[in-house]
C-alpha cells in the first residue's frame, strides 16, 4: 500500500485515494497537423518502460482532484518524491545517488514510502532530467 | 526421452520411482546456435520445441535467467478460450486453442487441459450487446460461441446468484464450452522436454545482458555465461520485454504492470467451468486440487515487482462474492503477482524489429497462457522463415505507427 504526500493537500494519504496515470512530463507535439504517422504514433503509444527509477503522474481523485507527478523505483515501488505539475523531477535515473547525499529516507521493505520532497534548497533547484 | 506410459509407470512402481530420467539436460552454452531464443517461459519454449520438430531447426537454445517457467507461466490463472472480437485475434487464439486440444498427446506429457466451458457474465444492457456481437463475430470466425440466459447459466454453473436481488444481476453470457483451463507449469515442462529431447539446448540461470548488433544486424547476444553467437534472435520476455527492448536500442509501446492472483483453501468440487466477469471485474474457477483460483485487474502503476497491491485484492474479492455470495467466507490461502507487459491495443506484438534478425513476441499482457502453443507455432514458423507468419503478421510492430490497431479490449475485458 502507498502512502502518497499530496502536494497540494500537503499531506500523506493512502493510495487508495489516488490513480496513477501514466507518464510524466509527456509533451503534446507543438504542431499536430503537420506530424508525422511516425511522430504521432510514438506521441500516443509508445513509453518510457523503466526497470528502476520512473516519474509518472497520479491524480488525487478523492482528494483535491489536482494532477501532480512522482518519481519511483518500479523495482522497490520506493517513492522518492512527489512534486506538482509543471515542476522538473530533483531525482532522475541518472543522478539515483542524489538521494542518498541528501538523506532521503530510505523504504522499508518497498512498502513504506516516503512522499514528500525533501525541505534542502539545493534538492529544489533544476537538474536536467 | 524416454515416453510415458502407464505401462511406463507401473514398472517404475517396482523400482519405487527412483528410476526415472532427468527431464531435460543442464547443458553448458555452445559458442554457436541458429536461433536464440530470450526467455524461458511457455511462449519461448514453445517457440523452440515447434522450431526443432516442425520447422527442422534444431541447434537452437532457450536462455533463460532464472529457472524454466518460473515467470508469468507460473503465475496465471490458466484460463484458455479464443472468443475474440476481431478476426486476426481469433484466428490467432483459435489456431491456439486447436493445438491445445492435441497437446498433451503430442508433448506426451499430460498438460490437464480440461475443456470445461468459459462465462463471460454481462450485466448491462450494453454488455448484452457487447456479448452478443463479439459471440456473432466468434460464429463468423468458427468459433463456438453462444448467447446464454440466466436459466441456461444456472444450470451450467449452480453456485452462481442469478437472483434480482444482486447488486448487478444477471442479465446473460457468452458461453464458449470448447474454452477451459489447463496445468500451467506442465504446459512449461513438456515443452521444456520435449524440445530438449529434440536437442535444444536449456541455457538457465543465463542472463543476457546485451545484444551483439553490427550494420543494423543481430550477431548474438551477451550472457553472464560468456557471449553466444546467432544470426537470429527471438526475445519472448513478457514484462521484461521493455528492458531486453531497451539493450538493443529499440522502443516497445508496452508498458509492465504487476497482475495479481489468489488461490483459496482446497474445498470439495464446486465450480463447474470458469466464470468472468468484466463488469464486477473478476474471474474464478477451479483446480483440479479445489483450490478456487481467483483474479481480478492489473495495478494501475507500472511496477516489477511481481507482487500486487491490497486495494487490487479486495476489489478482486469483492467481485467474486457479488457473483458467488456463498464464498463470503472462503479462507484465501495464496497470493503473488506476476509482471505482465500490456500493449495499448490488448494485443500482442509478434513483429520483426528495425534491427535484422532480431524478432520479438511480447505485450500479451493479462491473457499469454491461452496462448502459449499458437504464440510459440507462428513465431517458430517466423523464426524459422524470415518472414512473418500469416497469423502472426497483422501484430507487426509497424500497426501503431500505421494505426491498424487490433482493438481487444473489449475481450481481453477483465484482466485474465
Amino acid at each position: 500500500m502507498f502512502y502518497i504526500f499530496c502536494p497540494y493537500c500537503k499531506e500523506h494519504r493512502e493510495e487508495e485515494e489516488f490513480h496513477a496515470r501514466g507518464q510524466a512530463h509527456l509533451m503534446r507535439p507543438a504542431d499536430p497537423d503537420n506530424t508525422t504517422d511516425e511522430e504521432w504514433g510514438d506521441y500516443l503509444f509508445f513509453r518510457n518502460n523503466p526497470r528502476g527509477i520512473h516519474h509518472e503522474m497520479w491524480v488525487h481523485s478523492v482528494g483535491c482532484r489536482k494532477f501532480f507527478n512522482i518519481t519511483r523505483n518500479t523495482v522497490t515501488y520506493e517513492i522518492l518524491e512527489t512534486y506538482p505539475m509543471g515542476e522538473q523531477p530533483t531525482i532522475t535515473a541518472d543522478i539515483p545517488s542524489v538521494r542518498h547525499e541528501q538523506g532521503v529516507q530510505a523504504a522499508d521493505g518497498g512498502w513504506q514510502t516516503v512522499g514528500a520532497r525533501p525541505e534542502s534548497k539545493a534538492l529544489n533547484e533544476e537538474t536536467s532530467s | 526421452m524416454q515416453r510415458y506410459s502407464g505401462f511406463g509407470l507401473v514398472k517404475h512402481a517396482f523400482g519405487h520411482h527412483e528410476n526415472w530420467e532427468r527431464q531435460w539436460r543442464n547443458p553448458v552454452p555452445k559458442k554457436r546456435y541458429d536461433v536464440i531464443i530470450v526467455g524461458g517461459g511457455g511462449h519461448g519454449l514453445a517457440t523452440a520445441y515447434y522450431l526443432a520438430k516442425e520447422f527442422g531447426v534444431k541447434n537452437v537454445a532457450v536462455v533463460e535467467k532464472g529457472w524454466l517457467g518460473g515467470g508469468n507461466t507460473a503465475r496465471n490463472t490458466t484460463i484458455v478460450r479464443s472468443n475474440y472480437l476481431w478476426d486476426e485475434a481469433g484466428r490467432l487464439y483459435n489456431h491456439s486453442l486447436d493445438l491445445w486440444k492435441g497437446l498433451s498427446q503430442d508433448l506426451n506429457y499430460n498438460v490437464m487441459f480440461s475443456q470445461r466451458g468459459v462465462l463471460n457474465l454481462g450485466h448491462t444492457l450494453q454488455d448484452m450487446r457487447d456479448i452478443q456481437r463479439r459471440v456473432h463475430a466468434n460464429r463468423l470466425n468458427g468459433i463456438d460461441s453462444e448467447v446464454v440466459t440466466p436459466q441456461q447459466i444456472k444450470e451450467i454453473e449452480p453456485a452462481l446468484d442469478i437472483s434480482s436481488r444482486a447488486r448487478y444481476p444477471i442479465m446473460g453470457a457468452s458461453w464458449q464450452k470448447s474454452a477451459g483451463v489447463a496445468r500451467h507449469d506442465a504446459v512449461a515442462w513438456g515443452f521444456a522436454r520435449g524440445a530438449d529431447a529434440l536437442g535444444v539446448d536449456l541455457l538457465q540461470n543465463t542472463e543476457v545482458t546485451g545484444f551483439k548488433i553490427r550494420d543494423g544486424k543481430v550477431l548474438g547476444v551477451h550472457t553472464n555465461r560468456g557471449d553466444i553467437e546467432a544470426h537470429t534472435v527471438g526475445c519472448v520476455a513478457a514484462g521484461n520485454s521493455g528492458v531486453l527492448a531497451n539493450m538493443a536500442g529499440i522502443k516497445l509501446p508496452l508498458e509492465s504492470h504487476p497482475l495479481q492472483a489468489l488461490v483459496s483453501e482446497p474445498l470439495k468440487p464446486i465450480l463447474n467451468t470458469v466464470t468472468m466477469s468484466n463488469h464486477v471485474h473478476g474471474y474464478i474457477s477451479q483446480s483440479d486440487k479445489g483450490d478456487l483460483v481467483i483474479g481480478a485487474g492489473i495495478d494501475g502503476y507500472l511496477g516489477y515487482g511481481q507482487r500486487g497491491s491490497y486495494p487490487t485484492i479486495e476489489h478482486t474479492l469483492q467481485a467474486i462474492v457479488e457473483m458467488f455470495p456463498m464464498f463470503s467466507r472462503v479462507r484465501m490461502n495464496r497470493q503473488w503477482g506476476g509482471i505482465v507487459d500490456t500493449c495499448p491495443d490488448a494485443c500482442p506484438i509478434l513483429s520483426k524489429t528495425a534491427i535484422k534478425g532480431l524478432y520479438f513476441n511480447c505485450g500479451w499482457g493479462t491473457g499469454g497462457f491461452k496462448a502459449t502453443p499458437g504464440s510459440g507455432h507462428v513465431f517458430a514458423a517466423s523464426l524459422a522463415k524470415g518472414e512473418m507468419h500469416p497469423i502472426a503478421a497483422p501484430f507487426s510492430i509497424d500497426r501503431f505507427h500505421t494505426g491498424a490497431l487490433i482493438d481487444e479490449h473489449g475481450a481481453a475485458g477483465v484482466a485474465h
